[in-house]
Formats: C-alpha cells, sequence, structure tokens
C-alpha cells in the first residue's frame, strides 16, 4: 500500500478582488519527494505555496499537509513543516545567534543550542554567528534563512525562489545543502522557482503553471520529450509563449 | 485520510511567549535610542503640566488645594497611552521586518502572540513610568506611589483598556499593512478629550457625557479626582471600569481573530507590506 501524500492539493481556487491567482489546481506529492512549481510572474505559484502554508485561504477547494486541512487544522502540523523565501525577512536588529534561538523556542526544538551548533556546522554560520542579521550580504542572508527553515528539522519544506539574488556559487552551494538534508531526512521540498538550472538539477517533477492553472506535470526528461527540448528552459519558453497549447492543440 | 491527533505542540505553550519576549527583549537592549525615547517624552510631559499645575496653584486656591491633579492626570494617561503604544509598537517591529510571515507559519498562536505583547507593553511600560514617577516626586513632591491600593486599581483598568486598543490596532495593521500604521501612534488621542482627562466629566455636554462614561478610563480619572480633591476612593468606579474593560478586551481579542482571519482571505499576511 502506497503512503499518503505528504502535501495534496484538490481543486484550488483562490480569487482576490480584481484577479485570480489560482485556477483550479489539483496534485500531490509522495513523501520524500522534491518538486518544481515552476512558471513566470503572477503564474500564482507563490500563492500556491502560501495556502499549502496556511497562510491563504483558499477561495474554493482543499489542501492537506501531513494530513491535515489548512489552514483549519495548521496548528496540528505546523512543527512538522518550515519555510524559507527571500521576500520573507528575520529581525534585522537581532544577531544570528538571536534569531536562531528565538525560532527554535516557537517551534519547540528539543535542544536549541545543540541544534543551532549543529546548523552552524552545517550551513557555515560560524563567522557571522554573532553578527546582526541585517549586516550580512544576501548570500549569508540566505543560509541563516536556510538554518531556521530547517531549525525543526522539518518533514515538508517549501522554498519559495531559495536562490534568488545569490550569485552562482552560493546559489550551487544552498542546493548542495538541500539535496543534502533531503537525503539525509527523507523530507517532501516543494520550490517554486524561475531558474530552470536549479530545477533541473534538484527536482523529480516539474509543475509548470501559467495563469493560476497547471499546463504541464512531470519529471524533467518526460517534459523534455513531450516538447522536443534540450532544456527546460526551452520548455519554459515554449510554455510562457504558448508554444505548448499551439502544438498539443496541432497533434 | 484522517487529520493527525492533536499533537502537545498545539496546546498553549509557556515557552513560545518566553521566546517572543525574548525577541523583542533581544531588540530593546540593542538600541539605546529606544530606550531613550520610551523616558523622553514622558518626562517632558510630566514637567511641562507640574509647572503649569505650580503656576496656576499660586493663583487659585482650588488648584492650590487639589495639589498634583494635573500631574497624577498626566502619569495616569502615560499609563494608558504607553501600554497601547507598547504593544502596537512590539507588533509593528514584526510588520516593519518584515518577518510576519514567519510568526504566521511557526506554531505561535494568536494567544500566545498576544500575551508576549502584553508582557512587552509592562516592561516599556516600567522602564518609561519609573523612572519619571521618580522625577515627579523629586521636582514636585508628587508620590504617584503614594496612592497604593487605589494607584494598583487605576493601573489594572488602565492597562487593560490599553491593551484591548492594542489589539485591536495591530489586527487592524495585519490586515490593511503598514498603510494602518497612523492609527497605532494616533488612534489613543481621541480618549484624551473624551475620558476627560484634565477635567470632571461634567464640564462635556449632556449628550457627550454619555459617550464619556462609556469609556473605561473615564470611571478611573474621575476616581483619581475624587482621591485628590476629596481624599475618597471609589471604588464603585473602579468595579464599572472593570466591568467595561472585560467588555472592551474581549471586543478587542473577538475583532483581532476577525481581521487575522480576514487577513488570510485576502493575502495580507504574506505581502506584510503597505
Amino acid at each position: 500500500m502506497s503512503s499518503p501524500p505528504a502535501i495534496a492539493v484538490d481543486r484550488l481556487v483562490k480569487h482576490y478582488k480584481t484577479a485570480t491567482a489560482v485556477a483550479g489546481i489539483s496534485f500531490s506529492l509522495a513523501p520524500g519527494s522534491i518538486t518544481a512549481l515552476l512558471g513566470g510572474n503572477g503564474a500564482g505559484k507563490t500563492t500556491t505555496i502560501a495556502m499549502i502554508l496556511g497562510l491563504v485561504e483558499p477561495t474554493e477547494g482543499s489542501v492537506h499537509v501531513l494530513g491535515a486541512a489548512m489552514p483549519r487544522q495548521r496548528q496540528r502540523v505546523l512543527h512538522r513543516i518550515n519555510f524559507e523565501s527571500p521576500y520573507v525577512e528575520m529581525p534585522r536588529r537581532l544577531t544570528v545567534r538571536q534569531n536562531l534561538k528565538v525560532f527554535a523556542m516557537l517551534y519547540g526544538v528539543a535542544d536549541p543550542k545543540g541544534r543551532i551548533a549543529a546548523l552552524t556546522d552545517a550551513l557555515d554560520l560560524g563567522e557571522f554567528l554573532d553578527r546582526e542579521t541585517g549586516k550580512l550580504s544576501s548570500g549569508q542572508r540566505t543560509r541563516v534563512a536556510l538554518a531556521k527553515a530547517l531549525l525543526n528539522a522539518p518533514e515538508v519544506l517549501l522554498l519559495d525562489e531559495p536562490t534568488a539574488s545569490l550569485d552562482p556559487d552560493t546559489a550551487d552551494w544552498v542546493r548542495g545543502r538541500l539535496e543534502h538534508y533531503r537525503q539525509e531526512r527523507g523530507a517532501t521540498i516543494l520550490l517554486a522557482s524561475h531558474n530552470m538550472l536549479e530545477v533541473e538539477r534538484l527536482c523529480e517533477r516539474v509543475i509548470i503553471m501559467k495563469k493560476g492553472a497547471i499546463v504541464d506535470d512531470g519529471a524533467p526528461a518526460a517534459l523534455l520529450a513531450r516538447y522536443g527540448r534540450e532544456s527546460l528552459e526551452q520548455v519554459f519558453l515554449d510554455v510562457a509563449r504558448g508554444q505548448g497549447e499551439a502544438s498539443e492543440a496541432a497533434q | 485520510m484522517t487529520a493527525p491527533a492533536l499533537p502537545p505542540a498545539a496546546a498553549f505553550s509557556p515557552r513560545r511567549v518566553a521566546a517572543m519576549v525574548l525577541r523583542y527583549w533581544y531588540l530593546l537592549r540593542s538600541s539605546w535610542p529606544r530606550l531613550i525615547d520610551l523616558i523622553y517624552w514622558p518626562a517632558v510631559q510630566m514637567l511641562m503640566w507640574g509647572f503649569l499645575q505650580l503656576y496656576i496653584g499660586q493663583n487659585n486656591s482650588f488648584f492650590a488645594r487639589a495639589g498634583g491633579i494635573f500631574i497624577g492626570a498626566v502619569l495616569l494617561w502615560d499609563i494608558l497611552f504607553r501600554g497601547q503604544l507598547g504593544f502596537s509598537l512590539s507588533f509593528l517591529e514584526e510588520m516593519w521586518s518584515r518577518n510576519l510571515a514567519n510568526l504566521m507559519i511557526s506554531p505561535l498562536r494568536p494567544a500566545e502572540f498576544i500575551l508576549a505583547l502584553i508582557v512587552m507593553s509592562l516592561t516599556r511600560l516600567a522602564i518609561s513610568t519609573i523612572p519619571v514617577a521618580l522625577l515627579a516626586i523629586a521636582f514636585f513632591g508628587f508620590n504617584l506611589f503614594g496612592l497604593g491600593l487605589a494607584l494598583a486599581a487605576f493601573f489594572v483598568n488602565l492597562l487593560l483598556t490599553s491593551w484591548a486598543i492594542g489589539i485591536f490596532v495591530s489586527g487592524l495593521v495585519m490586515r490593511n499593512g503598514l498603510g494602518a500604521e497612523n492609527f497605532a501612534w494616533s488612534i489613543m488621542f481621541i480618549f484624551l478629550p473624551l475620558t476627560c482627562v484634565y477635567y470632571p466629566v461634567s464640564v462635556l455636554p449632556a449628550w457627550l457625557q454619555h459617550v464619556a462614561w462609556a469609556l473605561p478610563p473615564t470611571y478611573v480619572f474621575e476616581g483619581m479626582r475624587a482621591l485628590l480633591i476629596d481624599h475618597a476612593f471609589r471604588a464603585d468606579l473602579m468595579i464599572q471600569a472593570f466591568g467595561l474593560n472585560v467588555v472592551f478586551f474581549a471586543a478587542g481579542a473577538l475583532a483581532f481573530l476577525a481581521l487575522l482571519k480576514s487577513a488570510r482571505r485576502n493575502g495580507s499576511l504574506m505581502q506584510g507590506g503597505e
């Protein structure tokens, strides 16, 4: 018998006053899988992640995370999930150590000191652990945000453009840490990204969104074959320019 | 698919309250301008009203007899105003630092968040009020602490009102973003004329007196005047204020939860900006 999905999204819709951000999407993610939500600006990726986190209430449809309906039953699972995004910051005037201590307490980490020490080693935070978070470079801040996201060793990790604004070397390093964490913990990871290299390297499944809807879903190799392309970037451009739909219609 | 059972992590957690208090304490102690700012305005106000009272007292026998009503009023007003501001400013720190989404996806519960903000309101108030009350003794011989049990009754009632308003304002800012920040700074000033801080309720037009008596701080300021002018502690006023405060506090908490729900509907928790 297959295990229940870590994340189950069913006919999810989100209308705002004047716009539809998500237009009836459904997917489920197997435990331990790593999946990308791919799409251009305004495709609905961030809203989808926000609904999975319980930050935004769906207009219609449902989201279940580790079996709990979001946002109604969020208190049952919030200690088992976490999130990282360059667009959500941590208090800038607190040092890295202070921020991590506060979040470790919020997540009920049993041994905050030990966990912070372990993450400091794993993510090379040592040289700036006692510096104010606001005085760090964007690469260092991303590492701190990742440390915060891993504090509670989450079973489900959601990432919104985790390497945006990072130089290629730091971005590659962050991807390596994410791969390592997934292998070590067996966590389910869902990441929203514009970065095709990142998606190709990390993800075993890609869900492509456009204008709030899912326009394609499959393994990277299957998508390349389906569109007759050599890279996901070309697939993404086909989808963005509507050529995928055109070729499907022609077929 | 069955939902997971309610884990211990979902129960009210004093540790999470302590985490939030620690977060604000780190912030407060890292910034000497913030600490100075807590004392500066209350001290300026107290000195100004204290000297004005001295001047009026020299020329008017009523004010000479009713020593300390202006200084008492300004100190009690500061408890009301600073109590709300201390609550709202801690909340605003989350908006300014764009940290609200991090908190809202953590296991932190609204009641724990509110309790932490209340603890910080008390902490900020202690930092600002105690030195200024000592200054009032040194400059004008007015001992706020000499009010004893009455001070405790005034204090509890004023703080309950300030937190009720603080909770409501935090909900407004959470729902509407930093565009609503000005409410945090200005909302309490409508209480200044209506709750009759510096004059008796009887001064107001009859229809406005009904409004004044619907606000808990009015009972406290009337009680203060009864104590300083007639030397009588009006327990009845304090009990009525407490009853109204229970209603205010419950309304503030319900409004906060409703605004939180509305913020989840319109996506403002994710934005946290203007």
